[in-house]
C-alpha cells in the first residue's frame, strides 16, 4: 500500500517542504487510503472527539469501576485545584485529572475512545482539554490534535507497537503521551519539526516502562500512569517550543523502543505475572477480586497502614 | 503496513477497558458468527498468552461472547453478555491455555450448531485491531478490516479461476488473494479480500460451482 509516510522524519519532511501541517498530511494520507471525502474523515474525527468530551465530563463527576479497585480520583484532584493550593499549576493538574477522568470511565466499562488504546485512552484527551482552556483553540483544530496525535501514533505502530502486550506500557501511555506532545506543540503553533522534538523528548523517559496491571486489570497502575503521561507530554511540549531540540533522532527513539519492549520478559507485558501485579498487595488484590476475598476492607486496612 | 487508517490509531470508540482484549476480542468474536454464518448454538473458546491470564478482569470474556451476539465495539450489551447470551440460546465455555502461541493475544473459538461445526482463530494485535490466523486448521492471514469471502473448496484445477471468473462477472475486484491446502489433492481454502460487501446472490453462485464446499463471507 502506498502511503505518504512511513518515518516522522518523512512526515516531517512532508510537512515542511509543502508549507503544511502535520495534521494536514495525516488528513490527506487518510484521503488517500480510504478514498473517502475530506469531510467524512473530518466528521468521524469529530465523532471521536465527541466521545472523548463526554467521558472526561463522566469521569469528572465521579464513577466507580465494577471491581471498585478504581475511580473518585479525578473529583479530588479538581477539588484540590479549587482550594488553590496547586504547587504544579492548574493548567498541568487539570490535565492530569482530565487524563484520570477517562480512564476512571475507561475501567468502568464506559464508552471512550481507544487513544492509541484503552489503557491509554485519557492523555491525549486529558491534555487536549486542559490546554483549550490556554489556547481557546476552534472545533477544527481541537479535530487536528487528534490527527497529529495520530499521525505520531501511525508510525508507532507501524515502527514498534502500541500493545501493552506485546511492547510494555512504554508502547501504549508511553506512546500516547508522545503523541499528544506533538499534538500540543502544534496547536501552540510550533513547528513540524518541535512536534517531532516534542514526541521524541516525551518518548524518551518513558522507555522501559513495564506493563503490569494488578489482578490483569486496566486499573492499577494504568490509571495515573495515563495522568503522568499527560504531565510528560505537557512539559516536553513546553521544552520543544523554548527551543530544546532531542539528541536522539524521534525514528530511532520508537526504534529504541521496539528493541526495548522486544527484550523484556513476558512477565512484565501485560501477563499480571510481575511487577506490581506480583508485590504481596498486588497478589491479595487479586485473591480479592477473582477468589471471593473481600477487596473493601483490604484496601481499607492497607490505607490505614500507609 | 499492520495499521494503515489513522482511526486505528485514534479509535475504535468502544466500551473499556482494554482495546486489545476488549474491543479486539468483540471483533474476533463477531468475525467468527459472521464466518460461521449465523449465531451457533454452542462455542468453547480457548484462550491463549496475556487472553488467558488476564481474560476476566479485561471483560475479554463478556466481549468474545458479545461479538458472537452481533454487538460491535462500542455496544453497551457486552456488560450483559453473558445473560443476552442466554436469552438466545448461545451455550459457552472457556479454557484457559497454557501452551505458547505466536502472538500473545490469542483466542480460538470452536462452535457449531445441528448443522455445522466450525474453528476460528484469531489475534489481537493492539489498539483494537485484530486478524483471523486459522479456520478450521488453514492457516491464514486475514485483517477483518476488507469485506472478505473464504471458499473452501477440493484440491482441484480450475476451481481458483472459476471463482476469480464469477467475481469478474459481477464487477467485484479483489484487493487480496491467497490459497492454502493441508495436503494435496484434498481440501483447500482460497481467502479473498474484496473491496466491497458482496450480496448473497454471488456467494451462492459460487457455491454451485463444482468441488466447492462451502462459502463464507466477512462483511465490512
Amino acid at each position: 500500500m502506498d502511503v505518504l509516510f512511513h518515518s516522522v522524519r518523512e512526515l516531517v519532511e512532508r510537512a515542511e517542504n509543502e508549507g503544511k501541517l502535520i495534521s494536514e498530511i495525516m488528513i490527506e494520507q487518510e484521503m488517500l487510503i480510504s478514498g473517502r471525502t475530506r469531510e467524512e474523515i473530518f466528521s468521524q474525527m469529530d465523532r471521536n472527539l465527541v466521545v472523548m468530551e463526554e467521558a472526561v465530563e463522566r469521569g469528572l463527576r465521579g464513577v466507580q469501576s465494577v471491581t471498585g479497585l478504581t475511580g473518585g480520583d479525578a473529583v479530588l484532584i479538581q477539588k484540590y485545584i479549587a482550594s488553590g493550593k496547586s504547587l504544579a499549576g492548574d493548567l498541568l493538574l487539570d490535565a492530569v485529572s482530565k487524563a484520570v477522568a477517562t480512564n476512571e470511565v475507561n475501567a468502568a466499562m464506559g464508552t471512550i475512545c481507544a487513544t492509541p488504546t484503552a489503557g491509554s485512552a485519557g492523555v491525549v484527551p486529558g491534555t487536549l482539554f486542559a490546554v483549550k482552556n490556554k489556547l481557546n483553540p476552534t472545533r477544527e483544530q481541537m479535530v487536528r490534535y487528534l490527527f497529529t496525535s495520530g499521525a505520531f501514533g501511525f508510525v508507532v505502530a507501524n515502527n514498534a507497537s502500541i500493545s501493552g502486550a506485546e511492547g510494555g506500557c512504554q508502547a501504549e501511555v508511553g506512546s500516547a503521551s508522545a503523541m499528544a506532545a506533538a499534538a500540543i506543540v502544534e496547536m501552540a503553533g510550533g513547528t513540524p519539526q518541535q512536534c517531532a522534538e516534542g514526541f521524541a523528548i516525551t518518548l524518551k523517559n518513558m522507555l522501559g516502562l513495564v506493563c503490569d496491571p494488578v489482578a490483569g486489570l486496566v486499573e492499577v497502575p494504568c490509571v495515573k500512569r495515563n495522568a503522568m503521561g499527560a504531565s510528560n507530554s505537557l512539559v516536553a511540549a513546553d521544552m520543544a517550543l523554548a527551543g530544546v531540540t532531542s539528541r536522539i533522532p524521534c525514528d530511532e527513539v520508537i526504534g529504541a523502543m521496539y528493541r526495548i519492549g522486544q527484550a523484556m520478559s513476558p512477565n512484565l507485558k501485560e501477563t499480571a505475572r510481575g511487577g506490581l501485579a506480583a508485590t504481596p498487595t498486588g497478589k491479595a488484590i487479586t485473591h480479592a477480586i477473582f477468589d471471593g476475598g473481600d477487596l473493601k476492607s483490604l484496601l481499607k486496612s492497607r490505607a490505614a497502614n500507609n | 503496513m499492520k495499521f494503515t487508517s489513522v482511526f486505528d490509531i485514534i479509535g475504535p470508540v468502544m466500551i473499556g477497558p482494554s482495546s486489545s482484549h476488549t474491543a479486539g476480542a468483540a471483533r474476533i468474536g463477531r468475525v467468527a458468527r459472521d464466518l460461521f454464518g449465523r449465531q451457533p448454538k454452542w462455542v468453547k473458546i480457548y484462550l491463549y498468552g496475556s487472553f488467558a491470564e488476564t481474560y476476566r478482569g479485561h471483560g475479554t470474556d463478556v466481549a468474545l461472547i458479545g461479538g458472537l451476539l452481533d454487538y460491535d465495539t462500542d455496544d453497551e450489551r457486552i456488560k450483559t453478555a453473558f445473560q443476552e447470551a442466554q436469552a438466545a440460546n448461545l451455550q459457552f465455555e472457556f479454557f484457559p491455555e497454557t501452551a505458547n502461541k505466536e502472538h500473545p493475544n490469542t483466542a480460538r473459538l470452536v462452535m457449531g450448531d445441528d448443522e455445522n461445526e466450525m474453528s476460528v482463530e484469531g489475534i489481537s494485535i493492539g489498539g483494537g485491531k485484530i486478524e483471523i490466523s486459522e479456520v478450521n486448521g488453514f492457516k491464514l492471514r486475514l485483517t477483518g478490516g476488507m469485506p472478505a469471502i473464504l471458499v473452501v473448496h477440493d484440491d482441484r484445477a480450475g476451481c481458483i479461476a472459476n471463482v476469480a471468473n464469477c467475481l469478474a462477472m459481477h464487477n467485484v475486484n479483489i484487493g487480496h488473494m491467497e490459497v492454502s491446502r493441508i495436503e494435496r489433492g484434498l481440501t483447500a481454502l482460497m481467502v479473498i479480500e474484496v473491496d466491497q460487501n458482496i450480496d448473497k446472490r454471488i456467494i451462492d453462485q459460487i457455491s454451485y460451482i463444482p468441488h466447492i464446499t462451502k462459502v463464507s463471507k466477512i462483511n465490512n
